[in-house]
């Protein structure tokens, strides 16, 4: 109980928007250098160091950047799903902030994924998109990011279409495990003869360190995004409810 | 209870008056099934195939047609006011708002689907399950459709965005549905274990959609 009201208390400093940018700038250089340094890391352990596969040869190499994707992407919208009960259990003020600025980030990976996945498909089914269930299911998941940040832009009161926003994610969070139950029932049902699968478990340590590393690279700059975007709602927020005055008082002059 | 029944028979009636769009629901039911043989040319074997699809989809989107206009009409002279300060639970209210819905846009269309299966050159067992299976289905495109409705409820142009919203939720429904249509007419394929997870999908949708879109018009009214 002691430990839940301190994280309240925590999460309560942080609704202070000018509280909130001011510790976001002193993290963010630090977050920005570590994410680098994962990069720095990473990267060449995973297309130099890493061995090449002996049947996919050095496409293999596609997975680092593939997987990760598909990890932040999915990560994203658990991130947007926490932010949406803080808007509508706490009404946190930051937690619209922080939902609205991890959609498009969510797109973005999830579109990195689509692409490099079709990039990878290209060789390995010869095919530049084949329905497999867990492409069918990020694309689904690409549509629904694209859905969300959409009614964003339609509402233009952002306290007002944060709230709608959030019922939608959390119907989302929802149906995103059914959504994914039925497209693997559904490839199951319409099963391709000659796809080919890359079974998990059994990857090489050789290829699983790279791999981690570029997950945690894409971790911190998944961090270094969400970060950035959120004080740039913000301060979008602000420009706003200063024009909105300016035009008040405007008004008010003239009448 | 007499008030939720009043309100049940108040959206039917005005559902099929004049205004409604009911017959148009299946007119354009009609249209999508016409367009698809054009598209790919007359041949029945490969029609009987994909026939089961079409319908489906062909359902899908004429559920979508009314969608729009569910809440706004309401909101429009003031009924959707009173509806949120009346005494009845919002959440009993929008279930039964859906119900009348179903009742007016998609139950037409049920109706008309083994006419549909006759244009697509489907056999008798296949007109039996895509019928059963669109009267077990529909009702959850309505109410995930209910959810939409509520969302953009004050959006003066929130058509496409229902669909947009809308049709990524439904992929669960059209894949077990159009599932245990091929379960009931193609051999290996089970029947009945697609049809009680689309079942299942309908009694959630059934609880997920009246909460949603109730807090939905509550954010959007408040």
């Amino acid at each position: 109980m002691a430990n839940v009201t301190a994280s309240q208390s925590t999460l309560q400093s942080l609704a202070n928007p000018t509280r909130f940018v001011a510790i976001a700038d002193r993290v963010l250089p630090w977050l920005l250098g570590l994410t680098l340094v994962l990069f720095a890391i990473g990267l060449p352990l995973a297309f130099f160091m890493a061995p090449a596969d002996y049947q996919q040869g050095q496409t293999v190499r596609i997975m680092f950047v593939h997987v990760p994707a598909a990890w932040i992407a999915m990560f994203t919208y658990v991130v947007m799903a926490a932010a949406a009960l803080g808007s509508l259990v706490w009404k946190h003020p930051l937690a619209d902030v922080s939902a609205r600025a991890a959609a498009p980030i969510g797109a973005a990976f999830t579109l990195i994924c689509l692409v490099t996945g079709s990039l990878w498909g290209r060789p390995m089914w010869g095919a530049w998109w084949v329905w497999d269930a867990r492409l069918t299911s990020m694309l689904v998941l690409f549509i629904m990011y694209l859905g969300l940040i959409a009614l964003w832009h339609t509402i233009e009161d952002p306290i007002r279409a944060g709230r709608i926003a959030a019922i939608l994610i959390l119907v989302g969070i929802i149906n995103i495990p059914i959504i994914k139950f039925s497209v693997d029932w559904w490839y199951t049902l319409h099963q391709a003869a000659s796809v080919f699968r890359f079974d998990g478990p059994t990857i090489h340590t050789s290829m699983l360190i790279p791999l981690l590393v570029m997950a945690v690279a894409f971790m911190g700059l998944f961090g270094v995004l969400h970060l950035m975007a959120m004080k740039n709602e913000i301060l979008r927020r602000r420009i706003r409810a200063i024009g909105m005055r300016a035009a008040y008082e405007g008004r008010r002059g003239v009448a | 209870m007499s008030a939720l029944a009043a309100l049940f028979a108040r959206d039917v009636r005005l559902s099929v008056k004049a205004g409604g769009g009911a017959p148009m629901g299946v007119l354009f039911f009609l249209v999508v099934v016409t367009l698809m043989p054009f598209s790919i040319g007359p041949d029945l074997p490969l029609l009987a195939r994909i026939g089961p699809a079409v319908l489906w989809v062909g359902a899908l989107l004429a559920t979508l047609l009314g969608l729009d206009r569910m809440f706004q009409i309401d909101q429009e002279d003031g009924t959707l006011d009173i509806l949120l300060t009346g005494g009845q639970p919002l959440e009993l209210v929008v279930l039964v708002k859906a119900a009348a819905h179903w009742v007016g846009t998609s139950l037409p269309l049920v109706i008309a689907a083994p006419f549909m299966g006759l244009l697509v050159n489907l056999d008798a067992a296949g007109i039996g399950a895509v019928t059963l299976t669109l009267l077990a289905g529909t009702p959850a495109l309505t109410l995930i459709g209910t959810i939409g409705a509520a969302l953009t409820v004050s959006l003066r142009r929130g058509g496409v965005l229902i669909a947009i919203l809308v049709l990524p939720l439904t992929v669960p429904t059209l894949v077990f549905g159009v599932g245990a249509v091929l379960g009931a007419t193609t051999d290996p394929a089970p029947f009945l274990s697609p049809f009680l997870v689309l079942c299942a999908l309908t009694l959630v949708a059934g609880v997920i959609g009246p909460i949603a879109a109730a807090a939905a018009l509550r954010q959007s009214e408040g």
